[in-house]
Formats: structure tokens, sequence, C-alpha cells
């Protein structure tokens, strides 16, 4: 037999970077798996990535971690310090892939001879670059969507006839679609083509395909040409709706077996063309009235796509996929899962998997919800069941959006159901189940979304159970109508809200009726060999458990649910650090989570994952099978958090911190109280029900003020008010206020320092803590802010109360666990903004500057175990630590690229250097930033801020860049002696234009301070920021924030920022 | 009959988790339902499917019957293993089925239509004649021996057939049954599988190679490999439990498959396995 396999002793992995909207938490998955695979051959495992909330650069995962920017420059110093031989670059999305690519371009992996392990660069790049693609597939006689290139209108018609109508008609080179359409009718093209070629030489008339089934497969190739599929995925949402935004089920549903494995043939005939070598991703589009197909891509990497497979059918692509990049054959390998099958075969499901995308779309000003080609989601949620409409309703509930499932949900107001369903939002699901409601027939709303109506039936299953179950009050409902609504996925929190009762009865009377959900296994086999998998789900289509429930000493741990804005993989990085503790200390775990991105839900992380909702009703059914010690809530963040006090009255066991306290510290009314009766200062603040007692307070507390409901009808749930005026706006237009929907309205500080302190306590007393400074003043979420760790320009009389105060809370809320407080400080005194009573956002950034696992310690505690205090100072650290925000506005068309009190970054970085100015550098670079070359475009905001900003000016002048300014600023600068060439705004249509200077790429960083913390901008001032976002030239909004960079770019260049691993920064932390 | 494998429905029964009541598909001309109760075939939604296979899986085939709202003793058990089942399925007498000059003797132990479509669509005559027929009286360039129902030893009369082909230097091509029927002529035992291969996803190995391919199998009883005679050898063998799927003789043109290249339904990986034969017979 032919050895193709090189024995390798150092290994390059590039990771991708902080999450952002399309490239999230599945590559921690992906990476962590390729160290695992590398580690279990004995290689040195080299990473690089700036995402410090990640598994993977965990102490115990890499043998050497660099929080370093993913990009050539960077991983060139990597590389030439560390020498490896091979490099692994399908572990890190499109980020690792491009700067994979970039250095094999420009000669850096010849010149230090890293093998680039797994696909070639060559076959990723016929991936990559359209014209080889379709090259390629020619050759081999695949299709691929059918185009032309036109330069008249004649000629489009021409092209036209021969696709056959519709058409979609693409304007080359223009942005945002300007002027693109669909053409049905020649009258119609040469409309849309007259109107294009006025201002463009060329457009692009392709077929149309919108419309058609879009299928996907994964395939793994080894070295040996053996291939395999692993999973077949169906889009409900068809073609033109990209695969992210679009829910997907597997394995498909609606394909005839021919089709299916007419598809298959072609994924795999062509991942033998180009020659990939481990893992693949091939997205089809099939005709759904006939067997025509086209090849749409090919992902020759790992995405999120073979995340969502992997964890559909329980197969460890992306460790198949790294073993196979070092030369391993498919059938050397074992199937993980069962541990006597062979790694080489095709998953059997006797299950069906659905993800659904989560959105936070409200979150974003200026944003359009209408979902399309683009990709707006910033996670998703994976269910498994055993029918369609199981998966549907339970996917539903666990995007933790306040929806009960696909029924029973407050009011959607569709103002045009037609055009909703025609051009869909966020919303389309729920437009559907209104229109099915209002007597449209399946074949009408087929025909308004495309979406097959097979899926459209199981919809309609469900709207009617509905109905049935409403025709009886509970005490009378007939048991079957009861089954039928459990396994069509209906919660027991929706039969109550249908039949008029609570719960809790809904519980006891169907136990009581013998339903109850089942316990089923995924093994990958369909329980054709026995396995000793620990993936499991519940459902109602069953008869038996897979388990006989005989472990002892259990504890679960609740996961973090979807990632999304506010809340992502630092909580999957606590949940996956406090099982290992808990593992230590021989505990048998139990995860519960349903992320498919997550770490926390791969196969060899706790003794048991159940793939399931964090609902109450699920958390308690698998309560009551395991039987476990208890539960452990601090982990996961909101979602668990707020299950704490339910459960302590159902009696179920909470582990930690008392449920009691938890509510103390949720509850406003009840925190507040706490802190006069501890005398902490508080921003003042009062719950209000009218807008005349809005004003009152406002005016005794003097503006700004900070405004939050609890019910939104637009926009965002935090606004503040500078003036009466803006109260006003906001509580009319944003949000409602009445005795029903209270609106908590509190004191703003301006100019304050927001500071936060991480902490573990042990029955009250303080066992370790960090705080951390915002560089950011107040009044930006701190989940978007810029965190140092160590404080560097906090008072020390400041540091010492906020520790006296970060006692006193302990203590009194007799914490055992992990807990997080916001302050706020300004001229020494320090007020507390929040409390939570549970791991935080901040826990992996503080854990691993400070090399001390925070979880680890709280984890210990919270299982009763003797934990030493640990005390340390901040001198103990020789470095500083930078955390910063990563933003995905350009992913967001349209949305106004400007900070507030609304958290808007989807993920971060953080990295660590000498000093405070390396590490801000580092960070800024790693989430994006191009340090400024020439040209700084100055528009400074209010004059207070102008002033603020002079000193910075001077500095910049200093370092020789060149100045463009707005009117105002100019103005202002040529007052105090700096030259500045003038820039029009945007609206006065003139040149020279700020436009035109950015989107030519004239201007290397613009600084744009807006006029006040929340008013909505002029117009200018967004446009400005927008195109800054639109042609990817860096940009700062915040005046603070751009007074420190000044410093770091004084003080600091590009050729000074070490590239060191992180095990070369040395505290005495002990 | 394009997207049909035989004339009717050969199963008893059809027992599946959840049933879809509405379809939708292109090609779709009527309900499963429907066509189960035009074959008068019950078939039962609502059942735990995944038990079942434990059950199946620790016993080993089972007997079993559908009872619905009757009395359990009112239906008899049927045992397949007491009836000669490729007797009942194979045709009663020869069919031609001309296409280009080259033909082959379909032995039909109850052959897919898949693989009668797969010779013919590569421009073969085929001579399709039943299981106990004396095949060497046609004149031929191959014989492909097929898949079928049950255990090979009650296929006597096609054994004896083969050995006879044998002699002959005919060059045969068993298909899952017809494999095993090809061993037996050949000398080699057959048994009984405890866990049977019935999915589109076994991994087959090629002896010798590092190629592994997916196939499509649907059987209970297999080679046993340790009683082949020298001059055959195992050609391929199942990833997962290293069972027979393949023999093949060292000189002469005689082999066959455990599983089976024409899929439908399942992965075609190893549709070579006709195109092998085919160059043989030319």
């Amino acid at each position: 037999m032919m050895i193709k396999r090189k024995k390798f002793k150092k290994v390059l992995i590039l990771g991708s970077g902080a999450i952002k909207i399309g490239e999230a938490g599945e590559f921690d998955y992906c990476g962590s798996q390729a160290i695992k695979a590398l580690k279990e051959e004995k290689i040195q495992v080299i990473l690089v990535n700036p995402n410090i909330a990640t598994v993977q650069t965990s102490e115990y995962m890499a043998d050497k971690i660099y929080f370093l920017p993913v990009n050539a420059y960077f991983v060139e110093k990597v590389i030439e310090k560390e020498r490896p031989e091979g490099v692994l670059l399908g572990f890190g999305g499109q980020t690792a892939l491009n700067v994979g690519i970039e250095l094999f371009k420009k000669g850096i992996l010849n010149k230090y001879k890293v093998a680039v392990l797994g696909t070639s660069v060559e076959a990723i790049q016929a991936t990559e670059d359209r014209k080889i693609f379709s090259k390629k597939l020619k050759a081999v006689n695949l299709e691929i969507p059918r185009s032309n290139a036109v330069s008249n209108v004649k000629e489009a018609l021409n092209t036209a006839k021969d696709l056959g109508y519709p058409v979609m008609c693409r304007i080359a080179y223009a942005l945002g679609g300007l002027g693109s359409g669909i053409a049905y009718n020649s009258k119609q093209l040469q409309n849309i083509a007259e109107k294009a070629f006025s201002y463009t030489e060329q457009i692009l008339i392709e077929e149309c395909l919108s419309g058609w089934k879009e299928i996907e497969y994964e395939v793994v190739r080894d070295c040996y040409d053996n291939c395999i599929t692993v999973c077949s995925m169906e889009n409900v949402d068809p073609m033109g709706i990209h695969t992210g935004e679009s829910i997907v089920v597997a394995p498909v549903q609606t394909l005839s077996s021919s089709e299916n494995f007419k598809l298959r043939s072609i994924a795999i005939k062509l991942v033998r063309h180009l020659g990939i070598v481990g893992e693949c991703n091939v997205q089809f589009a099939l005709d759904p009235n006939s067997e025509n197909y086209r090849v749409i891509e090919v992902n020759a990497r790992l995405s999120r796509s073979s995340a969502l497979a992997s964890k559909a059918t329980g197969y460890p692509l992306a460790f198949i996929a790294a073993k196979l990049s070092l030369g391993y054959g498919l059938t050397d390998l074992k199937n993980i899962i069962t541990e006597v099958t062979s790694a080489c075969f095709e998953p059997a499901l006797d299950y069906v998997v659905l993800k659904y995308p989560r959105w936070d779309l409200e979150k974003f000003k200026r944003v359009s919800t209408h979902i399309g080609s683009e990709m707006k989601s910033v996670g998703e949620v994976m269910a498994i069941g055993r029918s369609y409409e199981e998966v549907l309703q339970k996917a539903i509930r666990m995007l933790d959006t306040g929806m009960n499932g696909l029924v029973c949900n407050n009011k959607i107001e569709f103002e045009d159901l037609n055009k909703e369903m025609k051009k869909p939002t966020d919303k389309r699901m729920f437009a559907i189940v209104k229109a099915i409601e209002n007597g449209y027939s399946i074949e009408e709303i087929h025909q308004l979304t495309k979406v097959n109506p097979w899926f459209l039936y199981k919809m309609k299953n469900i709207v009617d159970t509905k109905k049935r179950l409403a025709e009886y009050p509970f005490v009378k409902l007939p048991p079957s109508i009861l089954k039928e609504a459990k396994l069509e996925g209906f919660s027991d929190y929706q039969i109550a809200l249908i039949t008029k009762t609570d719960e809790l009865t809904v519980r006891t009377r169907r136990k009581k009726l013998g339903i109850v959900p089942y316990v089923k296994q995924i093994d990958t086999l369909a329980a054709e060999y026995p396995a000793k998998t620990n993936y499991l789900y519940l459902t109602y289509h069953g008869e038996e458990d897979d388990l006989n429930f005989k472990e002892k000493e259990q504890v679960v741990v609740l996961g973090g649910g979807p990632y999304r804005v506010g809340s992502s993989v630092e909580f999957d990085w606590c949940c996956v650090n406090s099982v290992r503790t808990l593992k230590k200390l021989n505990y048998n775990t139990i995860m519960i989570n349903y992320n498919p991105e997550t770490v926390s839900t791969d196969y060899d992380i706790c003794d048991k994952l159940y793939f399931d909702e964090l609902t109450f009703e699920k958390i308690f059914d698998i309560y009551e099978k395991e039987n476990p010690l208890g539960i452990i809530v601090s982990m996961g963040g909101q979602i668990p958090n707020n299950l704490a006090v339910k459960f302590h009255q159902a009696g179920v066991k909470i582990l930690g911190t008392d449920p009691s306290k938890i509510d103390m510290a949720e509850d406003r009314h009840k925190f507040s109280r706490l802190l006069d009766e501890l005398q902490i200062d508080q921003p003042v603040w009062e719950e209000l029900t009218s807008l005349e007692e809005a004003e009152k307070f406002a005016e005794r507390a003097g503006y700004p003020v900070m405004i939050r409901s609890s019910y939104i009808l637009s926009g965002a749930a935090m606004s503040i008010a500078l003036n009466k005026r803006e109260l006003k706006k906001y509580l009319k237009k944003a949000s409602s206020i009445s005795a029903d929907h209270p609106v908590v309205v509190s004191k703003f500080i301006v100019n304050g320092k927001e500071i936060e302190v991480d902490a573990v306590a042990n029955k009250g007393e303080l066992t370790c803590f960090a705080i951390s400074e915002h560089i950011e003043n107040a009044g930006v979420h701190s989940g978007d802010a810029s965190i140092v760790l160590p404080p560097q320009r906090t008072y020390l009389e400041t540091l010492r109360k906020i520790k006296v105060v970060t006692r006193k809370i302990a203590e009194s809320l007799q914490i055992s666990g992990p807990f997080n407080i916001q302050f706020i400080a300004k001229e020494n005194k320090i007020k507390v903004i929040e409390c939570n009573l549970r791991s935080s956002r901040s826990f992996p950034f503080v854990s691993k500057v400070t090399k001390l696992n925070f979880i680890d310690l709280a984890t210990r505690i919270i299982m009763g175990e003797k934990v030493p205090e640990v005390n340390f100072s901040f001198f103990d650290l020789d470095y500083v630590g930078v955390k910063a925000p990563q933003f995905s506005f350009s992913r967001l068309k349209g949305s106004d690229p400007v900070l507030g009190v609304e958290m808007v970054s989807t993920g971060e970085v953080a990295c660590l250097g000498d000093d405070f100015n390396e590490a801000l550098l580092k960070s800024l670079i790693s989430v994006g930033f191009k340090l400024p070359k020439k040209t700084i475009l100055l528009s400074t905001g209010p004059l207070e801020s102008k002033v603020d900003f002079l000193e910075s000016t001077k500095v910049l002048r200093q370092l020789n860049y060149k100045f463009y300014a707005t009117g105002g600023t100019a103005n202002f600068m040529k007052e105090n002696g700096i030259e500045s060439e003038v820039l029009h705004w945007p609206s006065e249509k003139k040149e020279p234009n700020v436009i035109s200077y950015i989107a030519d790429k004239k201007i290397d960083l613009v600084i744009n301070i807006p006029k006040s913390a929340e008013t909505k901008e002029l117009d200018n001032d967004y446009i400005i920021r927008r195109k800054a976002v639109d042609f990817d030239i860096p940009l700062i909004t915040n005046i603070t924030f751009a007074k420190r960079l000044v410093e770091a770019l004084r003080d600091v260049k590009l050729e000074d920022l070490k590239a060191d691993s992180w095990d070369t920064y040395k505290n005495n932390i002990t | 009959m394009k997207n049909f494998e035989s004339e009717k429905i050969h199963i008893r029964g059809l027992i599946v988790t959840d049933y879809s009541k509405n379809y939708c598909h292109w090609n779709a001309e009527k309900s499963l339902a429907e066509w189960l109760e035009e074959n008068e075939i019950p078939g039962i939604f609502g059942i735990d499917t995944r038990k079942l296979t434990k059950k199946l899986r620790s016993k080993g085939t089972m007997l079993g019957k559908i009872v619905y709202d009757t009395d359990d003793n009112e239906i008899e058990l049927m045992d397949p293993n007491k009836i000669n089942l490729v007797k009942e399925v194979s045709v009663k007498k020869p069919i031609r089925y001309e296409k280009g000059e080259k033909r082959i003797i379909m032995v039909d132990c109850g052959v897919k239509n898949s693989i009668i479509q797969a010779f013919l669509k590569r421009n073969i005559t085929i001579i399709r004649v039943p299981w106990d027929y004396d095949f060497l009286q046609e004149k031929a360039d191959g014989v492909i021996i097929s898949n079928g129902p049950g255990d090979p030893k009650q296929c006597g009369q096609t054994i004896e057939y083969t050995k006879k082909a044998f002699s002959r230097n005919i060059p045969i091509l068993g298909v899952c049954l017809g494999s095993q029927i090809l061993g037996l002529a050949s000398g080699a035992d057959t048994y009984k599988l405890k866990y049977g291969h019935r999915s589109q996803n076994q991994p087959c190995m090629e002896v010798g190679t590092n190629r592994c391919y997916i196939t499509s199998q649907n059987h209970g009883y297999a080679i046993d490999s340790d009683t082949l005679r020298e001059d055959w050898r195992e050609w391929f063998f199942n990833q997962n439990d290293h069972t027979n799927e393949g023999i093949i003789h060292m000189s002469r043109p005689f082999f066959g498959t455990q599983f089976h290249p024409e899929a439908s339904p399942g992965p075609d990986d190893t549709e070579f396995i006709f195109d092998m034969f085919l160059r043989v017979i030319s």
C-alpha cells in the first residue's frame, strides 16, 4: 500500500479572528477540532488568532498561541519565528484562506518552506476565482448559471432570448445592486437595459434561478481519491436568499432519490476534478420542475454549512479534515462516534434537523429588514426532532426572540401581506402563518414565496392543530389532540396559551396521560450498530429512551443559545471551561445547548450533550430523567440566568449563588433598595408610566437622561435624551409608555468613566477579581467599548473604592460563583450601574490576560471545593491587554456605523503588548483597522470636542499627516493655526467633496465625531460614516478613543509591534 | 417503469415514523398511501422505528406483523424462510430485450429493473431467464446472475448451471444474491449475517488498495471468505464489519459483488463494475 503520510513536527493553524457576520463561532469549533487532531499525532501546533474569547485559544489547546491579527504581515512574522513545516488554511474561514493565498502569492510560504496541508492553493484558487471555476466546470461538462456580458440593448435582448425569460439583469461594478433587476419579458428588459446603458457600458444578463431549490452537500475526500458526502441539506428559502439567511433542513426533504443521488455524484465528480483534499461544500440550484441543476459554488474549506452538517450528523468533519490533510486515508480513521465503524461512510439520519438564522436587525439604525442575497444574520440555532413540525417550532423558540413557536406569538402586524411574502423580511415565516390563517391557499403562498408546498403544508398542520386545540378548554382537551400537538412541537406554554390555562397545569396533565418526550441518540448510523454516543435530543415521536439513566454524580451546565449581538463565543468559553473543571472534579457532565457554531456542542466536551431547547419545559424534562445533583446557570449568559428563579420555585436544584439572590440582582427595584441599604451610590432612576412623570423626573434629575423601555415599537430599547424634545420624541415614536408598559428613566452621567469588575466569590467572600477600564467614556455600550486590563488611567483611590464596593455586594448577596459589576466613575466617585450574578462577556478576556482561569475557580466554588483567595495587584502584570470590538457594519448595508447605548458590535479581539499603545494598535489591526499612512479626514463635531481634540490634531500634524476637513472643523483648525484642505459636505454636491475623496481612497482615516451621543445625525455626517465603511476606510467616531489612538500613533510604529506568543508574557500571579 | 424496480410492490408492509399526507414533486402522480392502497399493501405510521431497529439489531431478523384494531391472533405470521422467495419473484419465461450485437443472459432471481436498464443503456441485448432455466442453451457473450431475496442455498438449480458455465469459460457477473450463488458454485460457503446490510451507506474496501466505496445493499446472507478456493480471492470487504463484499477469480472472467453497482436508491460509486464486465465480454 502506498503511504502518502509525511511526519510533521510543527504545524501552523490560522484562525478567523473576531466574530462577524458571515464568520462566526463555527471556526472556533473547526480550529479546536483541528488542534486536537494534530496533537493526537504529537505535532506541535502554533495558532494565530486574536479572538481571545475562543476555546481554541485556551492554554490547553494549541502549544503556542499568538493573539495577533490574522493578516499576511503578522503571519509572516510568526512563520519567520516558528518555522512551521506546514500550515492549515481551511479552518479559519475566508479570513485564513485569503491570508494563505496572499502568503502563497508573495512567495512567503515558499521562502520558509511551509507546505500547505490538505487542499492545494491552486485548487483553492480554482474555487475562489470565478473565471477559473467556470472553465474547470465546463471541462467536465457540469452546468453553471449561464450568463453573458453585453454592451448594448440589442445584445441584451438576444442573450435573453437564448437564455429564456425571466432573466437577471446585473450592472457591472454598481455598488449595492443599484439598477439590477429581473426582467420577465423583452419589454421589461428593454426598459432596464436602456436605463442601465445611460450610465454604464456593460451589463450582465444572467439566467434567473430565483425560486430554484437550493441544495448543499458536504463532501470529504482523501489523497487516495476516496470521496464521500457526509450530509445533504436543503434550504427552505429557495435560491435568491443567501444560505446564511435561509432556514435549512437536513437531510434534504423534497428531492426524489434520483435527484439526490444525481447531485451527490456531481458533487463528488467536481471535488475530484478540483483535487480537494479534506472537506468542502458544494452548492447547487435545482429546478423545482425538472432535474436541471446548476453548480453555484464550492467552498474549499470548513464553513458555516460544514459546522452545521457536522453537528447535524455527529460526523466530526473538522477533525477528519485535519487528519486527511496530514495524508491519512478515510479508511485509516475510525468513526469517533461509534468507535467501531470506519470514518469512510455516509451517516444515516433517523431524525430531521433544522437550522434557523438569528437576526438582530432592530439593533442597527437605518438597516432594512429585508433578507436576500446578502447575509445579515448574526447567529443560528439548530433543532433536532423526528418531524418537520417538531423541529420548526423548537427552532423558533430557540432563537430567544420572545417567540413561543410558529404560532401563539405576540401580534406581528404586516402592512401588506402579499408584499411581505414576495419581498421577505426576517419575519417571513410568521407572514406565511398569517396568510394561512387568513385563508390563502398553499398554492397562492407558494407563488408568492416560492417556498416548496411540502414545507407550507407542514406549517399548515401546525396552524390547524392550533385551531383544534382552541376548540376546548384545557380540562376537556382530548388526550389525542394534546398528543398531536406535542408531536408537532407545541410547548406546554403554547398549549396553555391556547387552552387558557398555565404551563404547569399542562405539564402535570400530560405527564399523567403518559405524554412525555423520549431521549434519542444521534449515532451516525440510525441505530444499525450499537454506538457509545453522548449526543442526545428529545422527541415526542418515540416510545422508549435510548439511555437507562444510571449515571450518578451528574451536573448540568446550561449553554448560551444562539450567538447574537451581546451574547457570543465568550459564554461558550465559560461553559466549556466549567465542564472541563467538573470533569476534573470527577463529576459526570451534562451540557444543554443548541447552537451548532459552538465548541460546547462538540462530541468530546461533555459526558452527555443534549442538543435541545434551553426552556423551562425541556430542561425540566431532562432534569426529571437524569436526576442530576443540580444545574449550573451562571455560565451561559442571560438565557440560563433568567430561568434560575423559575427552576428554584419548581424545586429544581440550582448550584452556585442562591436563586433568590440572583433575583435580587436582576430585579431593578430590589437591587436598588439593596444598594441604598449598603450605602452604595447609583445613578438616580425611576420607573414611570406616563410622559408627564417622565418629563418631571428628567427636570428634577437633569438632562441628559437614559430611557429604557420594556415594550418597543421600533428601534432601540435604550436611548439617551438630551432634552425634553428628545425625550418626548423617543417615548412617542420608539416606545410606548403606559401603566402596562412602564419605562425606566435614569440620570445619564456625562463624561464618566466606565469600569468593569469580573470576579468570583465563595459564600460571599471575594476569591478573585479583575478590574478593567473602558477607553471610551460612558455612553458607549460596554460591549462596544474598548477595554484595557490592567486599568491605565483610573485613580488608585477609585480602584480602592471599587474593591470595597465589590466586596460589600459579594457579601450581601452571598455570592458563590462568578459575577460582574459595572461602575461609572467620575472625579473619584463611583456609582454602580449594573450587577450580574453570572459570568460575563469579559470573563475569557480577564482570565487569559491574567492567566488565572476565573471559570475554573468559580466552578470549584460552585461545587463546594475549597479555593484559596487569589490576591494580585496590577503591578503583577508586566504587560497590558486591550480588547477591541469588531463591527459588521460593512455587511449591513445602510447601517449607521456610530456607537451608542445599544450594543452593535458582533465580536471582539484582544491583544497583549508591553504597553497600552502596542496592545491597542495590535487589537485595532486585528479588527481590520489600517494604520493611516498620509491623510486624515477630520470632522470633529461640537465645539467642545473640537477643543478637546486640538492637542491631538497638533500631534498628528507633527507626524506629518495631511488633513482634510469639513467646513466648521477646517475653520476651527485655521483659527488655531493648523492648515487643512476643506472638503464640501456630501449634500453640497460640489467638488472637492468628501464623498469623492473617500471613494477615490484619497483618505486613509476618517475621524467623524457625531454632534451628540444620541440625536439622529444630520444626513451629512451619516453619509460620511457610511461611505467610509463602504470603501473600507478606517473610521473613528468616539472622541476619547480618537485621542488615545493619536497617542498610540505617535509613540508606536507598525514595526514596533512585536509578534510574541502568549507564553512570553509573564506575570507573578499564582 | 423508469422510476420502478419491479412490476409490483414486493414488501408485505411498510412502517414509518412520520408520514407526510401532502406531497409535492413535479414527478409525482399519487401519494405513497394511494399507491400502497392500490397494491393492497398495508402501511403504518407513528411507530418508533428507532426502537424497532434496535430490537432487530439485537435479535437479528425477526418475523413480524402489523396489527391494528384487531385481535393479534387473527393474523397469521408469514415466514418467508419457508418459501422459495426467488421462485416467487423470478420471471416464468425468458424475455428478450433487443439492443446491440452483444448479448448477455440475465438470470432473474428477482432482478431490479435498474440492472436491466443499466445494460440496455450500454446497448447490450439482454435475455432475461427464470432462475431455474438452463441458460447454457442460449448463445450469449456473458452471464449475469441477479440479485434476489433470501438464502442463496435455496437456489440449487442456479448453482448447478453456474458450475457448468464455469467450464465453458463464459464471463459471469454476480450481483448480491448472484454473487453468493457464484461463491457457492465455486465451492465456497455462505452464512446468515447477524446484522444484515440494509442501507445505502455501506463502505466497501477494495482489497489491496486504499479505495473505499459507498454502496447500496440489502442482504442478510454473505459468503464466508475463509472458505474461498485457492483460485478465488476476496475482492471487496465491508469496512464496518469486515464481511465479504465481492469475490473474483484469479485468472478467469468470473466475479461478483455483494453490493448493488446500479445503486437506485443509493450512491452510484461502483457503477464501473458494469463497465468492467462489458470490457470482459468484448
